[in-house]
């Protein structure tokens, strides 16, 4: 059955790193729903949040064949259930003099806030789950979104357990 | 010590015990190319005539000898040319380097002459690969790579090299190269597998090239015997296990053997190991796994339920899977089954009219169990995976996965270097045609390589195809070409040989056998052979042809 799924990866910090992992998906046929790299505590390391959508020998196929990259350190898949997830989100809305207060008034009910004024629009700046981010567009839609751009999920997982501690590829050969 | 880039090059082979490498200088180079000349003493470069042979060098010299194949070249075209020579060795698991030099870092990205990005080409087709831009971490990208073309999963790795770290100096210092040895296997780990085993009333065991590059042919036959199943191969396993002994079924797959098809059937037990179920094996991915059990043995564990999904699988080296494993089986007794087995061999089709056929056995019978044979790709390289009953791993060189025509001849000039040895390579019309250009640099270092060339006028795997799929419209496939290989030959300054008549085999393969260097040998075959048994792509087992 087709779902989402959520794999949170330490990469080397190097240049070509992306190329490989986004090779990787194209070449074999797997689609990337978000992408998201971003700084970790150490230097050499990023951290690369992947969202897709498959089935399960698809998610199994795309773990094991992302460890097999020199660059991959640590992968692991990020449980729904047992994680933290964030994306965040920049709406640049239209909004005349006379409906801003209702923009405003939206955006205080999702906790969003308000980065940029001009005399025509707003710029508001929200964080959260992903679901929560589609259901703020869904209500700013009908003022008129001119654009937006969210960042793609990043997770990290609840508790004690650090993605640095599993195993990784060649600690099996 | 001080030493420039080109020389900490140098230097780090020396470290890997490299004194063989393959390649062709240019701009980019010129500075390895001037250590090389430095080092001439400890390293022996072999220059080709194109960089796709000496890749193709490397490749043989790695695949013959079970040393890592280095192969140079300089940036643009000499990097470009490497590239089906690396997806070669890539998709065969060769350990493989690949040396570039590039354009100095400055002029990177700015389209100067002879510059490619390498390392972009080559990402989907190495292990992994570097562009090196720091001299300083010049000497240990050079011992992670051999590390990594050699754990695991072997195969190649790309360095690239840009020209001002060549010169850039620093200091190095030998180390002594990290070597690579497999994981352990717990016993804990076969339980299951024992358990799926002794309950198995018809086991059969796969065979694939991991046997061949663990080195666990001896432990294979230990298991064998103690589970008592016979045992197919897989292309690149041939050799792994003994093609003499009882057991052995031949190879399996699209031109497997009737009895290796039959037994796939019939098993209840499916034991592979060292193989990855490529489409050239499951015919018909759908169907393969259907009322079987099967156990799965790989190193590179992405393989486990890629193709074909497993009952049980286990992510090991080979042997060292045996090594545990056969002190912990009770020896089993599987008498009715080995009876059937032995029926089905009884029916394997004996294509004693086909001359290649007959060529090959005589081949065989002329040279010991220690010879090895390299092939290009098509029918003549079916032939003698079907017909050449090879007893010892690491004598047949062939391109399984990327299916290479024009593999053989640089292949087979790698492997008589690499091993000291005379080299015979089996090839058609149209491979040889690819790359016979090799022929000069066999003559000028006098390799003894002979050269079948099975000539039928006609690229005869895709005429097989055009004859039984697409109603006989030979579409290009008649090759029609004036060649006189004797003459070509001559010219390379090689020997040239005909073989016309079947009368002709043996008198000329004694004479082309004391001749000391290379030789090439028009084999004039007739052009409606054909390779059976077959199993058509997507089709079941059962559906197997063995007449047409």
């Amino acid at each position: 059955m087709e779902k989402k799924h959520t794999i949170s990866a330490l990469v080397a910090n190097r240049s070509g790193v992306l190329t490989r992992i986004s090779g990787l998906f194209s070449r074999r046929g797997y689609n990337i729903e978000s992408l998201s790299v971003c700084a970790t505590e150490d230097d050499h390391l990023s951290r690369m949040t992947i969202v897709i959508i498959g089935d399960n020998y698809i998610l199994e196929q795309i773990v094991k064949q992302l460890d097999k990259l020199i660059d991959v350190k640590k992968i692991s898949l990020i449980e729904e259930f047992n994680a933290i997830y964030r994306e965040l989100l920049l709406i640049k809305v239209s909004a005349l003099p006379e409906i801003r207060t209702q923009i405003v008034e939206i955006s205080n009910i999702y906790k969003a806030k308000i980065v940029d004024l001009s005399l025509n629009t707003i710029t508001i700046e929200n964080t959260g789950e992903p679901n929560k981010l589609d259901a703020f567009i869904k209500v700013l839609e009908p003022y008129g979104i001119m654009e937006m751009a969210r960042t793609g999920v990043t997770a990290l997982m609840r508790g004690d357990s650090c993605i640095k501690d599993l195993l990784d590829y060649n600690d099996l050969i | 010590m001080k030493h420039n880039g080109a020389e900490i090059l140098m230097n780090c082979l020396i470290e890997q015990k490299v004194d063989t490498v393959f390649g062709y200088p240019g701009g980019t180079v010129l500075d390895i190319y001037d250590a090389l000349y430095k080092y001439s003493d400890k390293i022996k470069h072999y220059i080709t005539s194109h960089e796709q042979g000496a890749c193709h060098a490397a490749d043989g010299y790695a695949r013959a000898t079970g040393k890592t194949g280095v192969v140079i070249a300089t940036s643009g075209p000499g990097a470009t040319n490497l590239v089906t020579g690396i997806a070669t060795a890539y998709m065969d698991s060769v350990p493989l380097i690949a040396i570039t030099g590039n354009v100095i870092a400055a002029n990177l990205g700015r389209d100067s002459f002879q510059e490619i990005d390498i390392t972009g080409v080559t990402m989907p087709i190495t292990k992994h690969n570097y562009i090196v831009k720091n001299i300083d971490e010049l000497a240990d990208t050079i011992r992670e790579a051999f590390y990594i073309a050699n754990s695991g999963r072997k195969g190649p790795v790309l360095i690239d090299i840009t020209k001002n770290i060549q010169v850039a100096i620093t200091d190095y210092e030998f180390k002594e190269p990290k070597k690579y040895i497999a994981k352990t296997v717990k016993a804990e780990d076969v339980k299951n597998i024992i358990k799926i085993i002794q309950e198995s009333k018809k086991p059969l065991i796969i065979s694939g090239g991991g046997i061949i590059s663990s080195e666990a042919t001896a432990n294979l036959i230990k298991f064998a015997d103690l589970v008592d199943a016979p045992v197919t191969s897989t292309l690149l396993g041939l050799g792994g296990f003994p093609a003499s002994s009882k057991r052995f079924l031949g190879m399996i797959g699209m031109h497997g053997t009737y009895a290796s098809a039959k037994s796939y059937n019939e098993a209840d037990l499916i034991i592979a190991i060292g193989m990855r179920f490529s489409d050239r094996v499951a015919t018909n991915r759908d169907n393969f796994s259907k009322n079987k059990t099967i156990i799965h043995i790989d190193i590179d564990t992405a393989e486990i339920n890629k193709n074909i999904p497993a009952t049980s699988s286990l992510t090991a080296d080979a042997n060292e899977f045996f090594k545990t494993i056969n002190p912990l089986l009770v020896k089993k007794d599987n008498k009715e089954w080995m009876e059937k087995i032995s029926q089905f061999k009884l029916k394997d089709i004996k294509t004693d009219s086909i001359m290649a056929y007959k060529i090959l056995t005589t081949i065989a019978k002329m040279t010991d169990d220690n010879q090895v044979i390299t092939t290009d790709v098509g029918q003549h390289q079916m032939w003698t995976a079907q017909h050449y009953s090879f007893e010892k791993p690491r004598t047949l060189l062939t391109s399984g996965g990327l299916g290479t025509m024009g593999y053989g001849l640089g292949a087979a000039i790698g492997a008589s270097i690499g091993k000291g040895e005379r080299n015979i390579l089996i090839t058609g019309d149209g491979c040889f045609h690819m790359n016979l250009n090799e022929l000069a640099t066999a003559a000028k270092y006098n390799i003894p390589v002979i050269v079948f060339i099975m000539n039928n006028n006609t690229l005869g795997m895709v005429r097989q195809w055009q004859k039984m799929f697409y109603g006989c419209r030979y579409s290009q496939t008649t090759l029609d070409k004036k060649t006189d290989y004797v003459a070509l030959a001559k010219a390379f300054g090689c020997e040239g040989l005909t073989i016309a008549k079947d009368e002709d085999i043996e008198p000329i393969i004694k004479k082309a056998l004391s001749i000391n260097g290379p030789v090439v040998i028009d084999c004039k075959i007739f052009i409606d052979d054909n390779v059976l048994p077959m199993v058509p792509s997507g089709k079941n087992f059962e559906d197997i042809i063995t007449k047409y």
